[in-house]
């Protein structure tokens, strides 16, 4: 039997595994709907208190260019399933590549099973779940012609040779360049037992330099990094140019730096990527997961100073183009625009479904995950300190010794609220005035002292983009802040 | 995992429809199921089967292509080959990977213990189990906010079209427990234990919880640190956390790229204290995880990397070895670029000690117990790293637990400051590493 549509009558319990839904296969449209409302009914028949699929297909490239060659060029393409059951508080999430009928089923009648539902009699009637008309972002805001304009695979190749050529011109004692492009088209349905049926596409680009440089025993080694979403001609757009001259003038810089000292300073820490500080150090402790686990210190802060009175902070997912923009989030939310922190006061936290019902902060389109293998959790978008009233100028000058980071590495937060972040690109700042390079900083703290101490804010806001590791896997983010002067923090060095 | 034989033939048939000759498929399938809980109830339990495989094809010109995909079945399979084919246009013409000369020799014969899954309940009551028990360990232990119990049985098989096939199955159970203690005036402190084994009864869930708590413990009283320059010891763990970060010392493929601390001409120089000898050496019978052919079907294998203080091997590809004249080691990952990466270290135990390298007795020695935000603080290109750390400072032999500090420093410098080797070797789940003892580096602590 083949059914594209509902059945005529309400099914019973024994007739499912007679059905074979003829769902497209290429497409995630509203043939969609009586599969998954057929499993979604069967969910609940038995008692599970929510019911939600994923589904998935992924289309993803990468090209990478190393001095003046072509080394790799790898697709990838990807299809898979999650499907999540919750029994009061507790939940299963069950992963699957067989996108079929059978396939669905099998999985939910796993998690099922393993959350301790019993089969009722064969003879019961499957609840008919009404899902929401499908609320299709790919088709509603024109992005289903994505993947048909993006860049081909000779075009990418070209522009990245071009790109590094352009490296080699503008640097000075290369060692090594590289030229990295990916591109990942991703289509993603969600149906939920609550009624939730909505499609969304998503184009996720980001190019980037590594340049490393070597003069004798020195070295010095600086990454660049463009992200976009949703411009199939954001590659062959590239001032490439622009950025080498970026990174060959910080590799240049940095290549005979001093390691720096070891202590505690003022420092001031740039926009765009400095804003990896707000991030590591206050964005992730307000996740409802925090909150779950207890692992954040600003659990029972709403409503509080938990900041500099000069700290205002967002968390969003409406930004054009920015690298963590989406439509709707993983759990087919729309997105919002996230008030955090308000003139030093917390005003809301991250929250995702599951997130939600265990801490009671309302969902704020903010559960994503990294691909249908992981279950959704809260987490980041665009997230940055906004603008503040003060010039340039007047943040430098109102340090007499300290150091000025201008490009961040990566970093983290441990379960105790303690962070840690590497500096690519520092200089020391005496007497309000940048003078020499510094390398192998390392900046420490804690998130309840750091957020306090962030007195100055310049009104440069910048964003940059950025991948976030946690519980729900890697994820395209934002971060960003204008210039921020902190009055002390302890650099870690030689 | 479809059947692989059935999945060579359908590769060959759609291969030779499509005119392909030459190809090369790496594929792998894991069956997983984990469990977290939280004060005594399941939090979430996750199950997964997932397969996914990875196929090269060369064109008429010896280009390569590849393609990755999830969708095993002929379909797609063969959008995959299509795909790969396409792709092949615009590969590499210079140094183009070939089938591994050893993609048909003999693999090692190891001994698997294939264990069946457990129950998700019995997952559930165990862990269930340890939390409880280690809430109870210590009064200031108030939660266990990072634990879980797993459990996966993974089938991995490579195939070429010039007839090599093999595969190999294994299982693993894993166990994580971190707890977090909370003490009226005093900051939360976190420690934590890992366990795996190849199934869930051989699982040492009694030394994890044993173990964790008694890290946990040591760090209530904790103290603030001067900074300045410092003896330090490094466990199994920190050691060997920091090896891998700076694996481009051994690692062929980093040599040829320019993106090493070493070069062609590196073997047979001392590199390190006379003290260090290393190996890497996946057969081990200790690794778990150990597997005895990696993604171009080469055999693994036992390999010398410092002797003495002296490097003597670099970790090959097929392409790294035929460039620089070596053989294959068993260390690529296939991939449009193979890359190259270690398997399991080993670091030799050394001697017993006098009274100056003895734990009980040592003063204003800084014992790193685990490094942190190696992705962060480790810059593998020059050699340099700055990372914040768990661990004690010694005051006659005493522990006291470190607030918040960084370690600095240049690894070659640590490679070859190491002052003592001791003679018992911890085994954990990244390799064989006894604490090793080094001069001076720098700690900043919190100030």
């Amino acid at each position: 039997m083949t059914t594209a549509t509902f059945p005529a009558r309400l099914l019973r319990l024994q007739e499912i595994p007679n059905l074979d839904y003829a769902a497209n296969p290429s497409r995630f449209d509203q043939s969609w709907e009586a599969p998954l409302a057929t499993l979604l009914g069967l969910g609940r028949a038995v008692g599970a208190d929510l019911v939600e699929f994923f589904l998935e297909r992924k289309n993803y490239i990468n090209c990478l260019a190393e001095d003046d060659s072509i080394t790799s060029i790898s697709p990838s393409l990807i299809t898979g399933a999650g499907v999540r059951v919750f029994r009061g508080n507790s939940d299963c999430y069950v992963s699957t590549n067989d996108l079929s009928f059978k396939g669905l089923k099998a999985a939910l009648e796993k998690g099922l099973a393993i959350m301790g539902f019993s089969p009722p009699s064969p003879h019961a009637h499957v609840p008919e779940l009404n899902l929401e008309p499908l609320r299709d972002y790919g088709a509603s805001r024109n992005k289903e012609d994505w993947l048909l304009n993006v860049v081909s695979m000779q075009d990418m190749g070209e522009v990245l040779l071009a790109a590094n050529a352009s490296l080699s011109q503008q640097a000075s004692h290369v060692q090594a360049r590289r030229a990295a492009y990916f591109r990942d088209w991703q289509e993603i349905l969600v149906a939920a037992s609550d009624g939730t049926f909505a499609r969304d596409l998503r184009l996720t680009q980001s190019v980037g330099y590594n340049l490393l440089c070597a003069d004798g025993d020195h070295r010095s080694s600086i990454n660049q990094r463009l992200g976009n979403t949703g411009d199939p001609g954001f590659l062959t757009d590239w001032d490439y140019a622009q950025t080498a001259a970026e990174v060959s003038e910080a590799a240049g810089k940095m290549l005979y730096a001093d390691y720096v000292e070891s202590g505690s300073y003022p420092v001031i820490m740039a926009n765009h990527f400095g804003g990896v500080i707000f991030h590591e150090a206050c964005g992730h402790l307000l996740e409802t997961t925090q909150i779950e686990r207890e692992t954040t210190p600003f659990m029972h802060k709403k409503g509080e100073k938990v900041a500099h009175e000069n700290l205002t902070a967002w968390d969003e997912g409406l930004s054009t183009a920015a690298f963590g923009t989406i439509d709707m989030d993983d759990e087919g939310m729309p997105v919002q625009s996230t008030l955090l922190i308000e003139n030093g006061i917390l005003k809301n936290f991250i929250a995702d479904r599951a997130g939600s019902m265990r801490t009671g902060h309302p969902r704020t389109g903010s559960g994503r995950r990294q691909d249908y293998t992981y279950a959704a959790a809260s987490r980041m978008r665009n997230t940055y300190i906004d603008a503040g009233d003060y010039s340039l100028d007047e943040l430098f000058a109102s340090v007499d010794k300290g150091i000025y980071c201008k490009k961040m590495g990566g970093g983290s937060v441990g379960p105790t609220g303690q962070f840690n972040f590497g500096v690519d690109e520092a200089y020391l700042i005496e007497n309000g005035q940048v003078t020499r390079p510094l390398k192998g900083a390392t900046l420490i703290g804690e998130a309840v002292n750091i957020m306090q101490k962030i007195s100055m804010s310049s009104k440069d806001l910048s964003l940059a983009p950025g991948f976030c590791g946690s519980v729900s896997g890697s994820l395209y983010v934002t971060v960003g802040q204008p210039h921020i002067k902190v009055d002390h923090i302890t650099v870690g060095g030689r | 995992m479809a059947n692989i034989q059935t999945m060579a033939e359908q590769a060959e048939k759609i291969s030779r429809q499509l005119g392909i000759d030459k190809y090369d498929i790496y594929g792998s399938s894991v069956e997983e199921t984990s469990v977290q809980v939280d004060r005594g109830e399941p939090k979430q339990v996750k199950a997964s089967q997932r397969s996914s495989v990875i196929v090269r094809v060369w064109n008429g010109d010896r280009q390569i292509g590849v393609t990755s995909t999830t969708d095993i079945d002929p379909t797609g399979l063969e959008l995959a080959l299509k795909t790969a084919y396409e792709a092949s246009s615009f590969g590499a013409r210079e140094h183009v990977p070939d089938f591994s000369p050893e993609a048909q020799a003999p693999t090692a014969e190891v001994t698997r213990s294939q264990i069946s899954p457990a129950p998700v309940p019995d997952l559930v009551e165990k862990l269930v189990y340890a939390e409880k028990e280690l809430l109870e360990a210590h009064p200031a232990i108030a939660s266990v906010p990072y634990n879980g119990l797993a459990q996966r049985a993974l089938e991995r098989f490579y195939l070429n079209s010039d007839g090599a096939l093999r595969s190999e199955a294994r299982t693993y159970a894993s166990i994580y427990l971190y707890s977090k203690t909370e003490q009226e005036g005093r900051k939360p402190r976190s420690a934590g234990a890992v366990r795996v084994e190849s199934g869930l009864k051989k699982l040492d869930i009694a030394g994890c919880l044993q173990e964790a708590a008694e890290k946990t413990v040591s760090h209530l009283d904790y103290e603030r640190i001067p900074s300045g320059k410092y003896q330090v010891v490094f466990s199994a763990d920190a050691f060997l956390s920091l090896l891998s970060a700076f694996s481009n010392l051994f690692n062929a493929q980093s040599i040829l790229d320019n993106r090493s601390l070493s070069t062609p001409d590196s073997l047979g120089q001392q590199i390190a204290s006379p003290l260090l000898s290393l190996y890497d050496d996946e057969l081990n019978a200790n690794n778990i995880a150990a597997e005895t052919f990696d993604g171009e079907g080469t055999p693994t294998r036992r390999l010398p990397l410092i002797e003495n203080g002296v490097l003597t091997h670099f970790i090959h590809s097929a392409g790294t070895a035929r460039r620089m004249g070596a053989t294959p080691t068993g260390h690529a990952s296939i991939g449009a670029k193979v890359s190259v990466s270690p398997n399991y270290f080993h670091v030799m135990p050394g001697e017993a000690a006098d009274d100056s390298y003895r734990l009980d007795r040592a003063d204003n020695v800084i014992l790193i117990d685990e490094l942190q935000a190696l992705h962060a603080g480790v810059n593998a290109l020059q050699g340099s790293f700055s990372l914040p750390f768990d661990g004690w400072l010694l005051r006659d032999g005493k522990r006291i637990s470190v607030e918040s500090a960084t370690v600095a420093g240049d690894f070659r410098q640590v490679l070859n400051s190491i002052l003592h080797i001791e003679p018992d070797a911890e085994v954990i789940p990244g390799g064989i590493c006894p604490r090793i003892w080094v001069s001076e580096l720098s700690i900043t602590g919190e100030e």
